[in-house]
């Protein structure tokens, strides 16, 4: 029993550090990548795992109780209506004939931007 | 016609009320209880006024084909996670952004939507439109985009939506 207690907050722990360090990696790519149409992509990796993540580590943390049944509800509203706002957005940029990017893109490797600039 | 309505009504009904009961947590006072079941009711009677009481708004019988086909969905998501987590971590970055069209097998039109939304779900691809039966979507990788793929996915949603009986 106390076993177990401590194996689901270490797993929680690490359920909340993955999908923290998820977001992060999503932020960075919002940074990072070129253009509005590649940078939802990145946004899609915190909408999905990141969340799904974190809200699996909450309801690790919160055990058999009311509290983790609305934590599910908020992932299941939040895998229905995500999809629906992420479309919303790159129509309106499709739409307003916003040009995405294609072809092959090489980001340049940060030491040799720092020299030049 | 009556029969079927009912159907969704009920399942409706059962629907509301379940979700009343979890985000307010109140089991043991009569008072509140009742009144929950009955905005549960007034809740079925708007949608019933509003004529959207149809296998879109409440589609009970479709839900264990949507059992079926999440979990499918989520090993989905999570390998193109990987995959887009890995090229935006890289030091240089190379991306292959792609606009293609795809196929959609679903014939109605929840199952295009099931469609589009799952390809907007997995990180990666995002639909940008629908021109009839296409899904013009904007891809970070060409690995991505790969025509197998999104052909599982359209049979898959097609099935979750009971256009066909078997996955194959």
């Amino acid at each position: 029993m106390h076993i177990l207690e401590i194996a689901r907050h270490i797993l929680a722990a690490l359920c909340l550090l993955g999908g923290a360090s998820l977001v992060l990696a999503g932020a960075s790519g919002v940074v990072r990548l070129p253009d509005f149409y590649t940078r939802l992509h990145a946004a899609g990796v915190t909408d999905t795992l990141g969340t799904l993540l974190v809200l699996l580590g909450l309801i690790l943390l919160s055990g058999l109780t009311l509290l983790s049944a609305k934590l599910a509800l908020v992932g299941l509203f939040l895998f229905l209506t995500s999809p629906a706002s992420t479309h919303a957005i790159a129509n309106a940029a499709h739409k307003a004939g916003l040009k995405p990017r294609l072809g092959t893109w090489r980001s340049e490797p940060e030491a040799k931007e720092d020299k030049g600039a | 016609m009556f029969g079927e309505g009912m159907g969704y009504a009920f399942s409706l009904l059962i629907a509301m009320a379940l979700l009343w009961l979890v985000l307010s947590g109140h089991y043991d006072s009569t008072l509140l209880l009742s009144l929950g079941g009955g905005s549960a009711v007034f809740a079925v009677f708007l949608a019933w006024r509003l004529h959207i009481l149809d296998d879109e708004t409440s589609p009970y019988h479709k839900l264990p084909r949507f059992f079926i086909y999440w979990p499918w969905l989520l090993v989905e998501v999570i390998k193109a996670n990987i995959i887009v987590v890995r090229t935006i971590l890289s030091p240089v970055m190379v991306l292959t952004p792609r606009m293609v069209r795809v196929k959609t097998l679903p014939g109605t039109d929840m199952g295009k939507v099931l469609l589009a939304n799952s390809i907007t779900l997995t990180p990666g691809t995002v639909s940008v439109d629908i021109d009839r039966d296409e899904i013009i979507v904007h891809a970070l990788l060409k690995e991505l985009t790969a025509k197998e793929g999104f052909a599982e996915m359209a049979r898959r949603c097609a099935w979750t939506w009971g256009e066909k009986e078997e996955v194959s």
